[in-house]
């Protein structure tokens, strides 16, 4: 690979977007080459310091105050439709970065992991597969994955803020074996799954798919996601009582 | 900016039989649900893009008026990108406006700088430089000064966490222009950051 391919491709590597093959050449080359593994090296701490640092702004209050006022009322609550639409994105053509190559896109993993958060959520609200280990109690919780993995996921009990503990569970995702955190609010059960790894601190984003919300976001060691029918703006309510509470060393 | 929108018969419920006002009414629920959780991101974007609270909150409530208009258009995938897609749309008036003349935030042509090497090797050693952090206020004006067809890659990608496929989603560009966007903005950012750090040195 040469140097020209190696400065377009190595952003496309620390956005986790390239295929094995691709990733594999790039580091190959930059193995023997001082000023692409510089590159490499500078926008990885780059990218890092960005994630690391809140730079998002909040939509103000009286904004979406101000859109809800416009949009019609809402009326009595209607049955969910359960499969929204799968289409896929307008049929995009494959990459030709700058005339320099054709570049191989990983497929996309995101989306396979996250209709596997669904169906893992949809697997524990089945009969007597919510929870291995019936406890409210974090210091229950949290011993009871030792030995299960690797790295000892975090537990915290945030009843107090209206969301109960109910348990945990071991489940997969992705193919690795991923703590499943349960809590319930009200009627609805939410599932917090945190796999180890993934690439650190990362903007929450929040989506609906199969009529779940779905939060997902980063911490040092782990990738969380929380899912639940509960709605968005609770859900994004519980999703940031847990991380400050982790935060917060709770 | 700052004229009103027009009211658009087809938000009110008052013209519309029973069956349809419930259509309308549940079309409004499904938006509330899927479009309105991103409204930061949607937010994030327009700062970056217009760089004043003001035109940003115009512009996202234009955005949200116009996607829930054309809401029966959306064919289930990610919606933020649609959203974003219908945002950037609404910044590029605002920028034609502006000027008085159409400005283009992704006509590559004159893009600055596309064909100069990413990295300056004359100036910089391969080892002589390593990024260190900076405050938030220091990196907001950083990329705040890139130029608007870089900013926004990297505010898509960075911060509001989009993959290659959605920025190109929103952008209306292959991938292979997203990939090479990214990387010229990302060496804009890197000079401007160790211009900062010099900068800020003791």
């Amino acid at each position: 690979m040469r140097c020209e391919e190696a400065e377009i491709l190595l952003h496309a590597l620390i956005d986790d977007e390239l295929d094995a093959g691709h990733a594999h050449a790039i580091e190959t080359h930059v193995a023997t080459c001082q000023r692409c593994a510089a590159q490499l090296r500078d926008y990885r701490d780059m990218q890092g310091a960005l994630a690391r640092t809140n730079l998002s702004f909040d939509a103000p209050a009286g904004l979406r105050r101000r859109i809800d006022a416009r949009l019609p009322a809402p009326s009595r609550p209607d049955r969910r439709s359960l499969l929204k639409g799968f289409a896929a994105g307008a049929g995009l053509s494959s990459a030709i970065a700058a005339g320099l190559l054709i570049a191989v896109i990983r497929t996309d993993r995101d989306s396979r992991i996250m209709s596997e958060v669904v169906s893992a959520h949809l697997r524990s609200l089945q009969a007597d597969h919510l929870t291995d280990v019936l406890s409210s109690d974090q210091h229950t919780v949290k011993p009871w994955f030792n030995g299960r993995l690797d790295v000892a996921p975090p537990v915290i009990d945030l009843t107090a803020q209206g969301f109960t503990l109910i348990g945990g569970r071991l489940d997969y995702i992705d193919g690795k074996p991923v703590a499943a955190l349960v809590y319930r609010r009200r009627a609805h059960v939410i599932n917090l799954f945190a796999a180890e790894g993934g690439s650190g601190p990362r903007g929450a984003t929040m989506e609906t798919i199969q009529g779940f919300n779905v939060r997902r976001w980063g911490e040092t060691g782990f990738s969380l996601w929380a899912i639940s029918d509960l709605n968005a703006e609770e859900l994004e309510d519980f999703s940031r009582k847990f991380e400050a509470a982790q935060r917060g060393g709770a | 900016m700052n004229r009103p929108v027009a009211s658009d018969p087809r938000l009110g419920t008052g013209v519309f039989g029973q069956e349809m006002a419930g259509a309308t009414a549940d079309r409004a629920r499904r938006f509330r649900e899927t479009a309105l959780p991103h409204l930061d991101a949607v937010y994030t974007l327009a700062r970056y893009l217009l760089g004043n609270a003001s035109d940003a909150e115009d512009a996202v409530q234009e955005c949200c008026l116009r996607a829930f208009r054309h809401f029966d258009t959306f064919r289930g995938g990610a919606i933020k990108p649609w959203l974003l897609a219908i945002l950037r749309n609404v910044c590029r008036a605002e920028y034609a406006r502006r000027a008085g003349t159409v400005v283009g935030l992704g006509e590559s042509g004159e893009l600055p700088d596309d064909a100069a090497p990413l990295w300056n090797e004359a100036r910089e050693a391969p080892d002589a430089a390593i990024l260190r952090q900076l405050d938030a206020e220091t990196m907001r004006a950083l990329i705040a000064d890139l130029p608007a067809a870089f900013r926004e890659v990297i505010v898509l990608r960075e911060i509001n966490d989009l993959s290659y496929r959605e920025i190109a989603q929103v952008i209306d560009a292959p991938v292979g222009t997203v990939m090479s966007r990214l990387a010229r903005a990302r060496a804009l950012l890197r000079e401007g950051w160790l211009a900062a750090e010099k900068g800020s040195a003791p």
